[in-house]
């Protein structure tokens, strides 16, 4: 006799493999299988663990690094500011007491938590991979179940290697065909948050498929699940294909020789079902999209290159219409303005999102190509370039893309989150206007009274030089 | 963590969509090591005109004399979106607030609220319309029962209105007892190692 199961979606594959106990009383628990930690919502998880007198059940398991409130100009612990460091000496001693590897400052592996672990291998696909730190999404591009965690389960995960977690809904995202030439990842992910608000997502672990992201890059796979939090989804999933499997075979922590050929066959399975069933659906086709700024003050509020700024009277949510009054206000926006006219004084080209490789390289293209005009950063523009890791600093040197930067006016920084969060000295002032190749835009993000817009890394480079938005492909 | 079973308190309305993390505790202010220190800020960049929080800003609810005593927040849709940060929650607690009313919260704050103990409702857009008009000029005390899931309060008429709202079972149980969920979770080690035993290698 054949047992027939019922057709499974990829979340409930990654669930139903790591589900530990279900009883009916009990909030699901379910394995953990790695943990990354950084030192500013850790601190408070370590202290309890003393309190308590536990310890970390699996320090191999946990990695740590430090990146949210580092010098981006020092690898010097005390450049970080008092509270910083404090932050970051408190990390180190944890990491020692409790048996956790660190990446500290400057150390080779040091990195943006979410640039990391992909890069030395330490995400695979099928794993659950967690962090205090809501774009923990990026590592869903490789197939693995990940999401951002409070400092109350950081501890949870440290004494038993396990969390409890209630099921999500699932929610398919198709993206039809083929992009146009110069549509980047974060175009892509830009225009799917546009479609849902800033809220669609909520309640939902999100699957993004269709041909134009089987297309992508791994890098590029990051960029869309890193966004998944900011239209409120839980995680975000890209099915492991073979550019999954290439981009992981060889890196320093993934499997070896028989394990690999192992996983690798085990990671096969981890697609969704032909037949299974999503409790929503969403397409989007993607010759439709365009490169993205937003205008507002959530990733939802944006809009095409070559519109305008919207009106109150473009929304019928009341809701929605309200919350475009307040952005226009608070971003001193006027509705009707072209987007391509809007001028900026500062360029940020790094974070989560947008710090790997090829983002870099993709900038610095945009930036080689207005050089040959002979064409350089506006006086009146202050740009930075923040390297995800000190691996991808690294590359990005071998291959001469620091000095393309720095010929051009962009000051080249060290390794770290940066401006994205601006916890560190890299912060904008009031009535600042960015562009920003990070992941949010809210009211006092980057700096309070600032102003933010978030774009790909070629439209950060361009706005730099031009000194405003500009349409790459018109 | 505290238990809790009834709660009855000022509510404050708070008439903004998508409160954000970063509103509610901005990121200068979480580069601490312990747990206590946030209340202070909370709603910093709305709740004082000077970066350093010395000139409180008049316009927002919070300063309002008459509602110095609340300790229920009501709030519009998508709340405590954003960022995983559990600082945005302690800094609410801090504050004195023991619940929160929306009709819709991110999933992330939601459960970081359930796990210090400050009670997250979420009620229908129509119920928290009623609300809302009830809470002006600070004139709405609500009880909250959590033992049969229920939010009431008396309106102008005398007459006594309760919604209901959905909490998970568990949450629930770990809110009313105070569970320690690192210890309840400690005492399934064996469950936990059996299902380790029988992992693929490579995981």
């Amino acid at each position: 006799m054949t047992i027939k199961t019922l057709p499974q979606t990829l979340y409930e594959k990654l669930w139903q493999t790591h589900l530990v106990e279900e009883k009916e009383d009990e909030t699901p628990l379910l394995y953990v299988d790695r943990h990354l930690i950084h030192e500013v919502t850790s601190p408070q998880a370590f202290a309890n663990l003393r309190f308590h007198n536990r310890s970390v059940r699996h320090p191999e398991r946990t990695i740590a690094t430090m990146d949210h409130n580092i010098s981006t100009r020092s690898i010097e612990i005390d450049a970080a500011g008092e509270g910083a460091a404090n932050q970051l000496r408190a990390l180190e001693k944890n990491c020692k007491d409790f048996g956790i590897q660190l990446f500290g400052m400057g150390h080779k592996n040091q990195g943006i938590a979410h640039v990391m672990g992909p890069e030395l291998g330490l995400t695979l696909p099928g794993t659950i991979i967690v962090c205090g730190d809501s774009h923990t999404a990026t590592h869903g591009a490789f197939g693995a179940l990940a999401f951002g965690i409070g400092t109350s389960e950081v501890e949870h995960v440290f004494a038993t290697q396990t969390l409890r977690q209630t099921k999500a809904k699932t929610m398919k995202i198709v993206v039809k065909g083929h992009v146009g030439k110069g549509i980047s990842a974060k175009d892509i992910i830009l225009s799917i948050i546009g479609k849902t608000g800033s809220a669609g997502a909520t309640g939902y672990v999100v699957e993004y498929c269709g041909e134009a992201i089987e297309a992508l890059s791994m890098e590029e796979r990051m960029t869309v699940c890193n966004m998944s939090i900011e239209f409120g989804a839980k995680a975000g999933l890209v099915a492991p294909d073979q550019t999954t499997f290439d981009y992981v075979e060889g890196r320093d922590y993934a499997p070896k020789g028989d394990i690999w050929l192992q996983a690798v066959n085990d990671w096969k399975q981890l697609k969704s079902d032909d037949d299974a069933v999503f409790d929503s659906t969403i397409t989007l086709d993607a010759k439709d999209i365009k490169a993205q700024v937003t205008w507002g003050t959530n990733p939802g509020q944006v809009i095409s290159i070559d519109s305008t700024v919207p009106s109150p009277d473009d929304f019928n949510d009341p809701v929605e219409k309200e919350s475009c009054v307040n952005a226009l206000a608070y971003m001193d926006l006027i509705a009707g303005t072209k987007i391509t006219e809007i001028s900026v004084n500062k360029v940020f080209i790094g974070s989560c999102t947008n710090s790997r490789i090829e983002d870099l390289r993709a900038a610095a293209n945009v930036v080689k190509e207005y050089a040959a005009k002979g064409q350089r950063v506006q006086s009146s523009i202050d740009a930075i370039v923040v390297p995800g890791s000190y691996r991808v600093k690294e590359q990005a040197e071998s291959e001469g893309l620091d000095k393309v930067f720095s010929d051009a006016g962009f000051e080249w920084r060290l390794p770290g989150c940066s401006m994205c969060l601006g916890m560190n000295d890299d912060v904008l002032d009031e009535g600042d206007r960015c562009a920003s190749t990070s992941n949010r835009n809210f009211e006092g993000r980057q700096g309070r009274g600032s102003r933010t817009h978030l774009v790909s890394p070629e439209m950060a480079a361009a706005a730099a030089i031009a000194g405003h938005f500009v349409d790459l492909n018109a | 963590m505290e238990k809790f079973t009834t709660h009855t308190g000022l509510v404050v309305p708070l008439d903004i969509a998508n409160v954000d993390t970063d509103q509610i505790i901005p990121k200068q202010f979480l580069q601490k090591t312990e747990r206590v220190g946030f209340g202070v800020h909370l709603f910093h960049d709305s709740r004082y005109l000077d970066h350093s929080g010395k000139k409180p800003n008049p316009e927002f609810i919070l300063n309002k004399v008459e509602y110095k005593d609340t300790s229920i927040l009501l709030a519009r849709e998508n709340f405590g979106c954003g960022s995983s940060r559990e600082h945005a929650p302690w800094a609410l607690e801090e504050y004195g607030f023991k619940v929160i009313i929306a009709p819709s919260f991110a999933d992330i704050f939601y459960g970081n609220c359930i796990n210090i103990g400050l009670l997250p409702i979420q009620l229908s857009e129509n119920e928290i319309e009623q609300l809302f008009s009830q809470a002006q000029g600070a004139k709405l005390r609500l009880t909250v029962e959590l033992a049969n899931n229920n939010v009431s309060f008396i309106n102008e008429s005398g007459v006594k209105v309760s919604f209901t709202f959905e909490l998970g079972v568990f949450q629930k149980y770990c809110l009313e007892e105070g569970v320690d969920s690192v210890g309840w979770t400690l005492n399934k080690l064996d469950t936990i190692e059996a299902f380790e035993a029988k992992m693929p290698s490579w995981q």
